[in-house]
């Protein structure tokens, strides 16, 4: 709905990425020096220039597995490599975190400061880098110049785009179980105490007026609830409190990243359906994913550096057997059907890739197309 | 004093949208209808009085001209006119009628999307029957499209097109009681809080216009000549149809309101919040003195729901029905 959706969304799942990555790096005791390269050379890849000006561009949403690939490049962004269990789990990790923000932000608004806590926690990542935080504030800028203009309904539509965009998707967390803001059928327990969203009355007065303005008559109601006022508003300024903790780095060494993958025999049914619908947008979203992949500068280790595998599962049997065991309808696998089984539709991505290229020469030697094929076969 | 029944199963989870539940005692048959949006597609299901047996129906949203994602709808709504029944869907690409079951499609009418800058969300949203025998639905441009309903057959026609909103229409009612004199029958709200009332007829008249006060008015009502909005900052006021004067002010609850729903035979009003609760308010007007009243009659709890719709499932006010965002499953309430 709202064209206004897909640079909130990316920048939250990105941000939630950055913070998985950074506990995973900790607990896998990667050296600190090959560590930090990592979460810059990601940063980097993702507040750049062009790749940042095609997401601005209003836009409709795409589907969950067309983004997916979008972070698989990302996280590869660097000399890291995740397999396929791995990047699965960081994926649902990080769609279920920025959901449960969306749904529990008081305000529609208070998007806008989830956001703002995921870039500050970023800035944090790469304050030693001031080309980078260069990159990161230019984003904030632009940020602050799209959505402060935004009316509160506008801000909703956002929200409710998001929304739709998350159904359906019940995942169980750990962290978010054992917080207990999760409940074990993967829906998120909605608080009813605690502060009112910012120019929200607490419920519990009437007052009613005469013709003349006057207030004649004023009583009150009781109900479960129990709100107070809240203190301040959060600062919506490049720099200041955002008050607002989500999207906020829930990871620490002592809260390590976990998942129950699990989703219900009822998902199942919904997923089915919508994987053998025909998909009349599939050279939409490749053309989308070509646009956006195309801003994505991809590193591979070479030379001096030594790649390494990071592992989202504590051992590297617990991730294999998750790839055995995960849910059929938990696969991203439809855009691997459409890009190979389909000669038309091969050559039609091929073409593409090919205008890409012919509007930006790369150095490198290595074929993109045959990469952006490649990297989707491997969906 | 209300009590929770046995839940219907839906084939799909609601989406979060305003007014996202419509409910339908088709004239002459035992049946209870209900329908809820899921995101491209909305489930019809029918109840049969007794509760024992359902039939469910899916419609999709209709996709105009070239897909370049997948089309939203925004509301489904029954409008009732005394000739004939017939839903209404709404989506980002247009407005598709019905017959009341789902079964025939008689009526689809494309948006305008080119003349729209791209940044701008496109979509019709806002449903109601009235002067009975138009259909008026809203756009995100703040248009009021009039159709002028035959009394069968498809013929249906734009016959007026309402000007006076400037920001995306969010719902609009009709009177569901017994007008005053001069008072209209008809108010339309938008995403910025402006209310217009109108009198319906060969042309529609704006009698009066309740300016915005900074928030989205996200549900509306209209009965005995008395307006009552739901808004984004958790409050219903009630204003004065004819004058648009307040009357009264509600902090009812305490985030974005999504639903209101009116029983016209008691004056009750049913409230549903992204708070998860929902509210049974009466109101009472005054003829000899002018007063107008509310007062608090029930709440509940919908633990862990953000509620996305509300309806009354009888005129008296007796049961009710919800949706809530992400969950497959309409909630029933009676009284005990």
């Amino acid at each position: 709905m709202s064209a206004r959706t897909l640079p909130l969304l990316f920048l939250n799942l990105g941000g939630e990425m950055l913070y998985i990555l950074d506990q995973r790096l900790r607990a896998q005791s990667i050296p600190g020096e090959k560590a930090r390269k990592v979460m810059n050379d990601i940063i980097t890849t993702m507040f750049n220039k062009k790749f940042m000006e095609e997401l601005f561009k209003p836009q409709e949403l795409y589907s969950k597995k067309a983004l997916r690939t979008v972070y698989d490049r990302l996280a590869h962004a660097s000399i890291m490599r995740l397999n396929q269990a791995s990047m699965d789990k960081l994926y649902d990790l990080m769609t279920m975190a920025f959901k449960y923000q969306v749904l529990l932000c008081p305000r529609p608004k208070d998007i806008l400061l989830v956001t703002f806590n995921h870039l500050d926690a970023i800035k944090d990542f790469v304050r030693d880098s001031p080309g980078i935080l260069n990159q990161v504030d230019e984003t904030f800028r632009q940020l602050i110049e799209t959505y402060s203009c935004l009316s509160a309904g506008e801000f909703q539509l956002i929200r409710q785009t998001l929304l739709i965009f998350f159904q359906d998707m019940h995942i169980r967390v750990s962290i978010f179980l054992k917080d207990k803001v999760q409940n074990s059928n993967g829906h998120f327990v909605l608080p009813i105490s605690g502060p009112v969203p910012w120019g929200t009355e607490v419920p519990g007065l009437i007052r009613m007026f005469n013709r003349s303005g006057d207030e004649v008559k004023r009583t009150e109601f009781t109900t479960d609830g129990n709100y107070v006022t809240p203190q301040r508003e959060g600062s919506f300024d490049l720099y200041g409190d955002r008050v607002l903790k989500l999207g906020t780095n829930m990871y620490s060494v002592s809260r390590p990243v976990e998942t129950h993958t699990s989703g219900s025999s009822k998902n199942l049914a919904s997923h089915a359906k919508e994987n053998i619908t025909p998909n009349p947008l599939a050279k939409e979203e490749l053309n989308f994913l070509a646009r956006l992949l195309g801003g994505l500068e991809v590193k591979k280790p070479g030379g001096s550096e030594t790649g390494f595998r990071l592992n989202l599962f504590t051992t590297d049997e617990e991730e294999e057997h998750a790839a055995l065991t995960r849910p059929e309808e938990l696969s991203y696998k439809v855009i691997n059907i459409e890009a190979t089984q389909e000669p038309g539709r091969r050559a039609e991505l091929s073409r593409i890739l090919g205008e890409l290229e012919v509007a930006e020469p790369r150095p490198a030697s290595s074929g993109k197309g045959e990469d952006l094929l490649a990297l989707m076969d491997g969906l | 004093m209300y009590r929770k029944e046995k839940s219907i199963q839906l084939k799909s989870s609601s989406a979060a949208l305003y007014n996202n539940l419509s409910v339908l005692r088709p004239p002459g048959r035992q049946l209870l209808c209900f329908s809820a949006v899921h995101g491209p597609s909305v489930t019809v299901l029918s109840a049969a009085a007794d509760g024992l047996g359902f039939s469910h129906r899916q419609l999709q949203a209709k996709e105009g001209g070239m897909a370049v994602s997948t089309c939203v709808l925004t509301q489904a709504s029954w409008c009732v006119l005394p000739s004939r029944v017939l839903l209404v869907l709404t989506s980002q690409k247009g407005i598709q009628m019905y017959e009341f079951d789902g079964s025939i499609m008689v009526y689809w009418h494309a948006l305008d999307v080119t003349e729209h800058p791209p940044a701008q969300a496109v979509f019709a949203r806002g449903i109601a029957a009235a002067g009975g025998r138009f259909i008026c639905v809203g756009t995100s441009s703040g248009l009021v499209l009039v159709f002028d309903i035959p009394p069968k057959g498809t013929n249906i026609t734009v016959s007026e097109v309402l000007e006076q909103h400037r920001d995306a229409i969010t719902d609009i009612a009709a009177e569901l009681g017994r007008a005053p004199d001069g008072a209209g029958d008809l108010v339309t709200a938008d995403d910025a809080g402006t209310l217009c009332v109108w009198s319906a007829g060969e042309e529609f008249t704006l009698l009066s216009k309740i300016p915005a006060f900074g928030c989205a008015c996200s549900s509306v009502k209209l009965w005995n000549g008395v307006v009552a909005a739901g808004y984004g900052n958790g409050q219903i006021r009630l204003y004065e149809a004819a004058t648009g004067l307040l009357r009264a002010e509600v902090n009812a609850h305490a985030r974005w309101i999504y639903a209101l729903d009116l029983a016209p035979q008691t004056g009750k009003l049913l409230s549903g919040a992204e708070d998860s609760f929902v509210h049974v308010w009466k109101l009472s007007t005054n003829p000899d003195t002018d007063d107008v009243e509310i007062n608090h009659c029930h709440a509940e709890c919908v633990t862990d729901t953000q509620v996305c719709g509300a309806r009354f499932c009888d005129p008296e006010g007796n049961s009710f029905a919800v949706t809530g965002y992400d969950l497959s499953e309409i909630f029933r309430y009676a009284r005990a």
